[in-house]
Formats: C-alpha cells, sequence, structure tokens
C-alpha cells in the first residue's frame, strides 16, 4: 500500500540552511548535505530545499548545492524558490533535482506549468499555493503572502491540474507558524477535487496534526519545518506514532 | 568491474549514476553499441515519454543494441516499460523482451491519484536480485503507466491493481520504481545487480 510521506523543508540562504537546528550531532548544522542526510537517516521520505536568496550570486550557489545533494542523498527532493521560467527549472533538473515547486512565477504566468509538464513531464512538477481564508473563501497570494491575487484556492488548484501539475503543495497562511494544527477541511476539500497528490503544509505542531491531515484532510504526504529543526518531533518517532494509529507509513 | 549506463533522451539519467558512484563505481553513459556490448553490466534507466523514448532508441539502432546483449542489463521505471512488448503511452511498439502490454492506470475514484507516486512495498520479491528479501521493503515509485503481473514477475506492488514491481527473464532484469531514490533498500538491490 502506498504509504503517506513525510517531508521536512530547509531554507536555504547563500547555500546554507537558515533555521537554527538542535542536531548537535551535525559538524555543520547550517550545511544542507549534512542536515538532509540526517533527516534521510530518521527516515524523512522527501526533502524540499528553498532558496530564499534573491541574488542572482546566491542562485549559483544554491544550484551547486543541489548537484551535492543529488550526489550524496538517495532519497527524492523537490527545490523551489527563485524559479521564473523554463530555463530554471532546467538547470535545477540538471543538477539532480528530482521536483522543482513554483509559486508565484504560476499564478502570474499559468501556462509555465503546461511549458514544465510537456518539457519534463508532470512529475517533476510541484505546484506550491499559499492561501488565507478571508471573507471572500479561500484565496490565493503572492510573494510570501504579501500580495492578495483574489483567485479562489479551489479554482486555481483545479487549474494547475488541468494544466499539468503533478503534486499540490498547500500552505494555510491562517495555520502556517501558529502550530495549531493543518487546515484539514479545506485539505480534504483539494485533495478530493484534484486527481494528483496533495501536500499539506503550514500548522504542525503535534503529531495529532500530523495524523488529522492525513485521516481528516486526506492529504497524500505532510510538510513541516520548525517542529523538525529544533527536535519536537523526530521522524522516526512521529512514523512510529502513526503507524500505530493504523496510517500506512515507511518505516 | 565495468558498468555501463545506456545515454538516450530520457530524463534522470544522473541519479543512477550518483547512486553507483556513492557505491565505489564509476559508470561509463554511452550509446556506443561496442562499449554497451563490452560492459560487464548495463544499466536502461530513465523517466520520460514511451513513444518519443522509442522513436529515439530506434533512430539510433540502440533497439537492435539492447535486446542483443548478453550480460545482465537492468531496466528502470520507462526502462522496464520500453523493455516490454507494447506501451499504451503514445501507443508505440517497443523492444518486446517481455511479452507484454503496458497500461495506464485508471483510477476507481478520487482516493486513487495518478501518478503513483511515493513509497510503496514490494510484495513476493523472488529473485536473486532481492537476495533475503522478506516481502514489505518499501521503494520508491513515480509512474502513470504499469506493467499487469505475469510470468515474469518477480515482485509486486498493489496501487489500483497489483502490478508487476520488477520483472525478469534470462539476463534481462527490470524494475518499475527507482531503486536509485529508494534508500538503502534500493542501494541493497543495485548491489545484488551488480554481483549477481
Amino acid at each position: 500500500m502506498l504509504a503517506k510521506r513525510i517531508i521536512p523543508c530547509l531554507d536555504i540562504k547563500d547555500g546554507q540552511t537558515v533555521k537554527g537546528t538542535n542536531f548537535v550531532n551535525l559538524r555543520q548544522a547550517g550545511d544542507p548535505v549534512e542536515l538532509g542526510r540526517a533527516y534521510s537517516d530518521q527516515g524523512a521520505d522527501e526533502l524540499v530545499f528553498l532558496d530564499i536568496t534573491a541574488s542572482h550570486e546566491g542562485r549559483k550557489t544554491f544550484t551547486h548545492m543541489v548537484s551535492k545533494v543529488a550526489a550524496q542523498l538517495s532519497i527524492p527532493f523537490t527545490v523551489g524558490g527563485g524559479i521564473h521560467e523554463l530555463a530554471d527549472v532546467d538547470r535545477l533538473l540538471s543538477a539532480g533535482a528530482d521536483k522543482i515547486s513554483i509559486n508565484s512565477a504560476a499564478l502570474r504566468h499559468p501556462s509555465l506549468i503546461d511549458e514544465i509538464a510537456s518539457h519534463f513531464g508532470s512529475q517533476v512538477c510541484v505546484v506550491a499555493i499559499d492561501a488565507r481564508l478571508d471573507e471572500a473563501g479561500w484565496t490565493c497570494y503572492l510573494n510570501g503572502g504579501r500580495i492578495s491575487t483574489g483567485r479562489n484556492l479551489f479554482d486555481w488548484a483545479r487549474e494547475a491540474y488541468d494544466r499539468g501539475a503533478g503534486e499540490i503543495l498547500f500552505t494555510s497562511m491562517n495555520h502556517d507558524g501558529v502550530k495549531n494544527g493543518f487546515a484539514c477541511e479545506a485539505l480534504a476539500r483539494l485533495s478530493d477535487s484534484v486527481g494528483i497528490p496533495v501536500i499539506a503544509s503550514g500548522g504542525a505542531g503535534s503529531m495529532e496534526h500530523f495524523r488529522d491531515a492525513f485521516l481528516l484532510g486526506h492529504a497524500d504526504a505532510a510538510l513541516a519545518a520548525s517542529v523538525f529543526h529544533f527536535g519536537e518531533i523526530s521522524i522516526g518517532g512521529l512514523k512510529q506514532y502513526l503507524q500505530n494509529e493504523n496510517i500506512n507509513v515507511r518505516l | 568491474m565495468k558498468v555501463a549506463v545506456v545515454k538516450y533522451n530520457a530524463g534522470n539519467i544522473y541519479s543512477v549514476i550518483h547512486a553507483l558512484q556513492r557505491m565505489g563505481v564509476e559508470p561509463v553513459l554511452t550509446d556506443d553499441a561496442d562499449v554497451l556490448r563490452q560492459a560487464d553490466r548495463v544499466i536502461f534507466p530513465g523517466q520520460g515519454e514511451a513513444s518519443n523514448a522509442m522513436h529515439y532508441l530506434r533512430e539510433h539502432g540502440l533497439d537492435e543494441v539492447i535486446c542483443s546483449l548478453t550480460q545482465p542489463v537492468l531496466g528502470i521505471c520507462i526502462g522496464q516499460q520500453l523493455m516490454c512488448r507494447h506501451s499504451a503511452e503514445g501507443n508505440v511498439d517497443c523492444l518486446g523482451i517481455f511479452d507484454e502490454e503496458v497500461m495506464r492506470f485508471a483510477p476507481r475514484s478520487h482516493a486513487d491519484k495518478v501518478p503513483h507516486m511515493g513509497w510503496n512495498d514490494l510484495q513476493q520479491p523472488s529473485s536473486p536480485l532481492f537476495k533475503d528479501f522478506k516481502g514489505g521493503e518499501f521503494v520508491y515509485f513515480v509512474h502513470s503507466f504499469y506493467v499487469p503481473r505475469c510470468q515474469w514477475t518477480i515482485a509486486s506492488t498493489d496501487y489500483i491493481v497489483p502490478f508487476s514491481a520488477a520483472l525478469h527473464r534470462d539476463n534481462f532484469y527490470a524494475t518499475q520504481f527507482h531503486p536509485e531514490k529508494s534508500g538503502p533498500v534500493g542501494a541493497r538491490i543495485l548491489h545484488n545487480f551488480l554481483t549477481l
């Protein structure tokens, strides 16, 4: 049976991980390859590396990091951040990334999804959506949540799916950073309305929250950052807990 | 040991090269018939679309080269599908090493997402490729088309339907999953292939 996936997300600036971590045994806690390997050894199913550098120089450093990760890790990984056109996708896939994630660029130029799917296949194309629940319903935001598009989450996810996205990574801005659980109701509606996997993001604070994302939110995978980085939840412990809750995970 | 990786227009070929390098093997990426014939092991990896890939293989004479190989050959993902008789993807005739039809997953409900993406378990692994495997080992899949279970099946996986996770006939081996992306379990499978 297909396992539910647990995905740690690492923010990268100038080739180094940004958020502090609790991994005392690492020689270099800021080294994305070392941190990625530690997560892989703990049982992470995939990794996401998000480039938060804006500069051209920083992007080159990031590409170099991608090739080091590809050479040394034996689990799949997705990279995102700073992807505006097909050439960016080509550069990162050539460096060894398994999938790329696009967010604002897809909302601005939806045909980018079609281009990526036809050039490289749907399986490499993760469409990330940041959305907030307001008076109008679930609305998509650009640029890390600063600019509202007025676009409805479910409409946009459906369009991304129809254009050839391989996965949807949905972050609820209402839940992100609050550690009070994922947006399970919206997740379930989203997951049931597209024929591709949905990754839950934003709100993880406890093991029960992951269980709820899978059972109530019908998510195929769950992504988190700080609860893993600060050692509040270990991936091994989380997967053991999920298995005890009769959720199929890779142990 | 000389390990050759078939060079053609498929994506994700470098991940298998990295996996071999992590095992201390330096493979050669080639579309040269002589180099392929003289290698001790040949790996036929990749991701991509079947009809485009077959067109490229025929244009470069690689279809006949692959079929005529006598050393152990390992097809991975699209490699396994291309080693079958025919694929529904692009409705194309393939290499015919395994006399089977490659089909597209037909979802029964919204819970059946296509592609089949992620970690799924091997059932009834029975081959030197899976030496000391007990069944239940997780490996990484990304695919929308599959080979049904057949006389060549050496491991099955269940997704929408039970399908062939791996095939074997004579010197030809193939996996639908990606051993190069399947952590320590995948590394054991590659090691087993190199030590057949």
